[in-house]
């Protein structure tokens, strides 16, 4: 029956029922990633970010999820500006063509 | 654990109910959605209860849709609810009851706010004498009915007729209470148990014997929240949150839901239909979804009321599961008669929710 709406689906995330499978793996790899705090510098000076949404920092969260990261990948151009601002000093780009690789 | 301790801290939670002499003030749209629910308040507080419960046929809205929805300011709200007070001031009455959540919320926050700002309330009395010549004394309770209901809980328990236990296991029945938002969320000290652990409905499912369930997303809100409902591209977002409680609650098997605002047993009930048909999901057991009823609906049937003069066959989920586990008999033939055994007809069933 059509009534001219549909049912949205909750933006909850639940941790129990999630597969975060690739950051672990990610993680044996390159163990810098656990020591993401988060600040967003990363994103700040992505030159990639403002047009098309790439960020180191939701690219670590969204695994931590279990949620789809391909679009945001194949948006880094890998100029490695990240890697310099980054105040953990994480190789983020070694961090990207690492997941790259475990991903596929 | 110190018991005295919390005891001690269980009674800043508490609020002081009167035990007699009440304004009642009914629902603009609960008597559209349960028909018989406020009724049946007033049946029971004066007919089983004998107590002195006011009601005059002057009352209007409280505003509180219209506020809610952004399209009246809150000054008009207040004018609206001044005159209220002022029919209760001329009927003699000090103690405000109103039956909706809302209309209850809508009260506690223009009280509130004329506590906090004296010149306004001078300002709202200036406006009422300019508009009907009307002056009024602010109550000196506010309380919700199912406020007065939980009051007087045990004294309906020890004239009940019948318990929320399963007749052939000897269980106590689950069952999940939803308070309205607008209850306590807003201002925690009008609410038995404020807001954290509002006791409400709680305390009338055990003292009738029932079980209480706890399950993750029992503070969630039914979905219905005015703005989301009454733009009809928002009820994806309103259903959405309907969907989030049921599949929160259905591993605790709930055998009925009760609630204290017009708007949540309504979308609770309802919003059923819509998920069998878009999903073909149910919640209850054998295709059935589960019952929703008003505070007042569950009282009438512990009390021994017919099912069908409580107005349950207007409900969308069908109710006869609970009576058969209660044990209360019920004319199957007779569920469709209204008032005067007039022919009210049969609804057309739904494809997935199984219903009689």
């Amino acid at each position: 029956m059509d009534f001219g709406f549909g049912i949205n689906r909750s933006s909850t995330i639940d941790l129990t029922k999630t597969d975060n499978g690739l950051f672990r793996r990610v993680c044996s790899e390159e163990p810098g990633a656990r020591t993401c705090m988060a600040c967003g510098s990363c994103s700040a000076t992505c030159m990639a970010s403002d047009l098309s949404g790439m960020s180191i920092r939701k690219v670590l969260l969204a695994m931590q999820r279990g949620q789809d990261i391909r679009h945001m990948l194949s948006k880094c151009m890998l100029c490695g500006k990240c890697t310099m601002v980054c105040p953990r000093g994480i190789n983020t780009r070694r961090l990207v063509l690492t997941i790259c690789r475990l991903y596929d | 654990m110190i018991y005295e301790g919390k005891k001690k801290i269980w009674s800043d939670y508490q609020k002081e109910i009167p035990d007699d002499h009440w304004y009642y003030v009914r629902s603009c749209i609960r008597q559209n959605f349960f028909p018989a629910s406020e009724r049946m308040f007033t049946e029971i507080t004066r007919g089983v209860l004998g107590r002195d419960i006011y009601e005059t046929p002057h009352h209007t809205t409280c505003g509180g849709i219209a506020y809610h929805c952004d399209t009246i300011p809150q000054e008009t709200a207040m004018t609206i609810v001044a005159r209220q007070f002022a029919l209760m001031t001329e009927a003699g009455y000090e103690n405000y009851a109103p039956s909706c959540i809302t209309s209850f919320g809508n009260y506690a926050e223009i009280l509130e706010t004329w506590r906090e700002y004296p010149e306004l309330e001078a300002k709202i009395r200036e406006d009422l004498w300019k508009a009907c010549r009307r002056e009024f004394k602010k109550p000196k309770c506010l309380a919700h009915s199912s406020d007065l209901i939980y009051h007087w809980r045990d004294e309906i328990a020890a004239k009940a007729r019948f318990r929320l236990v399963d007749r052939e296991t000897g269980d106590a029945l689950r069952i999940v209470e939803h308070i309205g938002c607008h209850y306590a969320k807003m201002f925690p000290s009008k609410g038995v148990g404020g807001a954290e652990y509002p006791y409400v409905l709680a305390g009338m499912i055990e003292s009738w014997g029932g079980q209480v369930v706890d399950y993750p997303e029992r503070r969630h809100c039914c979905g219905y929240g005015f703005r989301q409902y009454h733009v009809k591209a928002n009820r994806g977002y309103c259903v959405g949150n309907t969907v989030k409680k049921f599949e929160s609650m259905e591993p605790y098997h709930p055998d009925a839901i009760i609630t204290n605002c017009p708007g949540c047993p309504y979308f609770l009930d309802r919003w059923q239909y819509v998920m069998a048909e878009q999903t073909g999901r149910t919640y209850g057991s054998d295709g059935f979804g589960i019952p929703v009823l008003t505070y007042e609906e569950l009282a009438g049937l512990v009390l021994g009321y017919d099912p069908w003069d409580l107005g349950l066959q207007l409900h969308q989920v069908a109710v006869e599961p609970l009576l058969d586990k209660m044990g209360i008999k019920y004319d199957p033939q007779a569920k469709y008669l209204g008032v005067d055994r007039e022919n009210l007809m049969r609804p057309q069933l739904p494809e997935h929710l199984k219903c009689f």
